[in-house]
C-alpha cells in the first residue's frame, strides 16, 4: 500500500514538473480557431490557412474547433472549455451574434485575444471582427453575376438561406441598394431555402413554376447554389437559367460543367483563415491594437484598416467559372 | 365500429388535401397541372416511405426518432462506396443500401427487445450516433454532384411511364406494405401488439420480435430512402435530411396513426405524408411569409391530432342507469 502511494506520489510530482517546464518552455501562442460547425468544406478550409499562418510565425498552436452542429449553445460549450484551457486567443465565426456576448466578454476578462470573423460577434463581445469582403461588395458582386450573363436583362430571383441568417440578409440588402446600376435586371423575389437542401431544391422548383421567365437564381449561400443548379439541371433548364451566387468550388464543379451555373463567386477561405490567425496572433502579442482607424498586418494578405465598429474586410470576392474551376475544386 | 371510424377518417384526410389543393389552385393555377402533382407526389416519396417504415413501428407502440439519421449514414455510405468503385451496379447499391438501413434498425429493434430501453431513448440515442458515424465516415466531407457517377444520379430520375422511378418505388413500397399490414400473420401481429401487448402474448405473438421486426423495416426503408435522397439532391453531407425525423413522426399522426399503438393504416399514413407534402410544395408558389410556413405546418399537426382525439375517444358503457345524472 505504501509502496503503491509512494509511487503514485512521485508520479504525480514528476507529471506537475514536467508540466511546468513545459508551459515554462514552450511560449507557444495558441489560438483557437473557432468555426460554426466541425465538418463544413468552407470551415476546414480555413483551418488550412490558420496552419500556414501558424507555420509562418513559427511560435503558434492552431486549435481548430467548433460544435458539430450550428448552434451558438454548442460554441459557448467550446469557448467555456477553450477558457479553461487558457488559450491565447480565440478567433470565431459566430452562429449568434448575441448569444456568444457573455461567454466571449468572459474570456475577455481572462485576457484572451477575441476576434470574429466570416460572421460576426456584437461590438462588445470581441475586439475587432473580420469580414471576407466588404458586404457592400458581395450585394454588389452577386447581383454583377448574374447580369454578367443576361446582356439584355431578366428576372431574377434570390434564394437565400434562412429569413433570419445575419450575412445573407446584409448581402441582400446591399445587393437591393445597387440593383439600379444594373438596368434590365429584375429582382422578382427572394425566397429562404434554410440551407438544407431539400427545401432549397423545392424553393427554387417554386421559383421556375411561378416565373416562368426566370433567367437567374442568386444564392448567396453554398447549400442552397447546389440544390438551385441540380433543380434547374432537373428541370431540364440548365443553360436556360443560370445558378449564381455564393458557392465553393469542390462543390460547383460539377454543375458549372453541366452548364447551370456559368459562373459564382467566393473568397478564399483558406485566406481568411490564415487572415484571421495573423490578426489574432498581433493582438495578443501586443503588435497590434484594435480601436477605431488602425490598421493591423495579414502577413501575405496586406493589411485590414478597421472602421468605427473595430470592422475591416479582407479583400474583393473572387469569381470561379469554368475556365477555373478544374484548379480550384481540389483545394475547397 | 373502429373500422368504420378509421375508413372515414382517411376519407376526411383525403377530402381536407382535395380542398386545399383547390384552394392553391385559386390562387396559382399551374399547381394543378398534372405534370406539377406528379411533381408533388415525387417530391413527397421519400415523406411516404419513411412514413410507411415508421408506421409499424408506432403501431407497435414505439417509436424510431433514428430514421433521418439512417438515412444520412446510409446516403453518405452509399455515395462514398460510389466515389469509390463507380462501377459497381445500381441493383448493388440498392441492396446495400436496403441491407445497410435494416442493420442500423435490428439494432435499434435489439436494444429494444433484449435491453427493453424505451424506444424514445433508444432511438434519440441512435440518432446521434448515427450522426457521429457520418462525420467518422466523411471526415466532415461532402460528395458532391461531379464526385458521383451518372447511372447513380440517373436511376431515380428515370422516367417510366410518364413517372419518375422515385415514385415508382414509392408505390411498389406502398402496395407492399399494404399487403404486409393486412395479409401476413405478422401485419397482423403488429396491431395485436400496439393494441394490448399483454393480450397479445397470450396468443402466442412474441412482442418483442415483433417490434424488432418493425424496426428492421423501418430500418430497411430509411437505408433505401438514404440512397434515393442522395442521388436525387446529387450532394452528401452530415446534416441532410436533419430534422426530417419530425416530418415523419407527423405524416403518420396526421394520417391518423395513433401515437399509443395499435391504430392507423398504410392509406392513413400515405395521405398524411401527401398532406404534408401538399403543403410544403405549396407555400413556395403562393407567396407566403417563411415565418408563416413554420406556423402553418404546426397547426396542421395540432388539428389532425385534435381530429384523433375526438375520434379515439372510447365511449364508456353506462352501467348505472341511476348514477348516470348525478355526477
Amino acid at each position: 500500500m505504501s509502496i503503491l502511494k509512494k509511487l503514485l506520489t512521485s508520479a504525480v510530482i514528476a507529471a506537475t514538473a514536467t508540466a511546468i517546464a513545459g508551459s515554462a518552455h514552450a511560449e507557444d501562442k495558441r489560438i483557437a480557431l473557432v468555426v460554426k460547425a466541425l465538418g463544413i468544406g468552407f470551415f476546414e478550409a480555413a483551418a488550412k490557412g490558420a496552419e500556414e499562418a501558424a507555420k509562418e510565425l513559427g511560435d503558434v498552436e492552431i486549435i481548430y474547433t467548433g460544435p458539430t452542429d450550428t448552434t451558438a449553445e454548442g460554441q459557448i460549450e467550446v469557448i467555456n472549455s477553450l477558457i479553461a484551457q487558457r488559450v491565447d486567443a480565440i478567433a470565431i465565426s459566430a452562429n449568434d451574434r448575441d448569444a456568444l456576448v457573455p461567454a466571449l466578454k468572459k474570456a475577455m476578462d481572462r485576457g484572451i485575444t477575441v476576434i470574429s470573423w466570416d460572421s460576426g460577434v456584437a461590438p462588445e463581445g470581441r475586439e475587432m471582427h473580420l469580414n471576407p469582403s466588404s458586404n457592400a461588395l458581395i450585394g454588389n458582386m452577386i447581383i454583377k453575376l448574374a447580369s454578367d450573363h443576361l446582356p439584355d436583362g431578366g428576372d431574377v430571383a434570390v434564394l437565400s438561406a434562412s429569413a433570419t441568417a445575419t450575412n445573407q440578409n446584409t448581402w441582400i440588402e446591399e445587393m437591393n441598394k445597387v440593383k439600379d446600376n444594373y438596368p434590365g435586371i429584375n429582382v422578382v423575389a427572394t425566397v429562404y431555402g434554410d440551407d438544407l437542401a431539400d427545401k432549397s431544391y423545392r424553393e427554387a422548383q417554386g421559383l421556375m413554376q411561378t416565373y416562368p421567365d426566370l433567367k437567374a437564381i442568386i444564392a448567396p449561400t453554398s447549400v442552397g447554389i447546389v440544390a438551385a443548379a441540380q433543380a434547374v439541371t432537373d428541370a431540364e433548364k440548365a443553360g436556360e437559367i443560370n445558378v449564381t451566387g455564393l458557392g465553393l468550388p469542390s462543390e460547383m464543379a460539377g454543375h458549372v460543367k453541366s452548364g447551370a451555373s456559368k459562373s459564382f463567386a467566393i473568397w478564399n477561405p483558406i485566406d481568411l483563415g490564415y487572415s484571421a490567425t495573423m490578426i489574432a496572433y498581433n493582438l495578443a502579442t501586443d503588435k497590434a491594437k484594435a480601436e477605431p482607424g488602425a490598421e493591423i498586418p495579414m502577413g501575405r494578405m496586406g493589411s485590414v484598416k478597421l472602421d468605427d465598429n473595430n470592422e475591416g474586410a479582407m479583400a474583393d470576392p473572387f469569381v470561379y467559372d469554368a475556365s477555373n474551376i478544374d484548379e480550384f475544386k481540389d483545394i475547397f | 365500429m373502429i373500422q368504420n371510424a378509421v375508413k372515414s377518417r382517411e376519407a376526411i384526410l383525403a377530402l381536407a388535401i382535395l380542398a386545399m389543393t383547390g384552394l392553391i389552385a385559386t390562387r396559382f393555377p399551374g399547381f394543378i397541372r398534372p405534370a406539377n402533382l406528379a411533381n408533388v407526389f415525387n417530391d413527397t416519396a421519400p415523406l411516404i416511405i419513411l412514413a410507411l417504415g415508421q408506421m409499424v413501428v408506432i403501431l407497435t407502440r414505439c417509436i424510431d426518432l433514428s430514421v433521418a439519421a439512417n438515412l444520412a449514414l446510409t446516403g453518405m455510405i452509399v455515395a462514398t462506396i460510389n466515389t469509390v468503385a463507380p462501377d459497381i451496379p445500381i441493383g448493388l447499391i440498392i441492396a446495400i443500401a436496403i441491407s445497410l438501413g435494416a442493420l442500423l434498425g435490428a439494432f435499434n429493434g435489439i436494444l429494444v427487445w433484449k435491453l427493453d430501453i424505451p424506444p424514445i431513448v433508444v432511438t434519440l440515442g441512435t440518432m446521434t450516433i448515427y450522426r457521429g458515424i457520418i462525420f467518422l465516415v466523411s471526415e466532415g466531407q461532402w460528395i458532391n454532384a461531379h464526385e458521383m457517377s451518372e447511372p447513380f444520379k440517373h436511376f431515380p430520375r428515370a422516367t417510366i411511364a410518364g413517372l419518375p422511378v422515385l415514385s415508382w418505388i414509392a408505390i411498389l413500397c406502398i402496395t407492399l406494405f399494404a399487403v404486409i399490414v393486412a395479409r401476413t400473420p405478422l401485419g397482423r401481429a403488429f396491431f395485436a401488439v400496439g393494441g394490448n401487448p399483454n393480450a397479445a402474448v397470450y396468443t402466442g405473438i412474441d412482442v418483442g420480435f415483433t417490434r424488432f421486426m418493425a424496426y428492421v423495416f423501418a430500418g430497411a426503408l430509411s437505408g433505401l430512402t438514404g440512397y434515393l435522397w442522395v442521388a436525387r439532391y446529387a450532394v452528401a453531407y452530415v446534416d441532410i435530411a436533419g430534422g426530417f425525423e419530425l416530418e415523419v413522426v407527423a405524416a403518420c399522426v396526421i394520417g391518423g396513426v395513433s401515437i399509443a399503438g395499435g391504430i392507423g393504416s398504410v392509406a392513413g399514413a400515405v395521405l398524411g405524408a401527401l398532406f404534408l407534402g401538399v403543403v410544403k410544395n405549396a407555400l413556395p408558389v403562393i407567396n407566403i411569409s417563411p415565418f408563416w410556413q413554420l406556423a402553418i405546418s404546426g397547426s396542421a399537426i395540432i388539428i389532425a391530432i385534435a381530429f384523433n382525439a375526438r375520434a379515439q375517444r372510447q365511449k364508456g358503457r353506462v352501467i348505472l342507469k341511476t348514477a348516470e345524472h348525478a355526477t
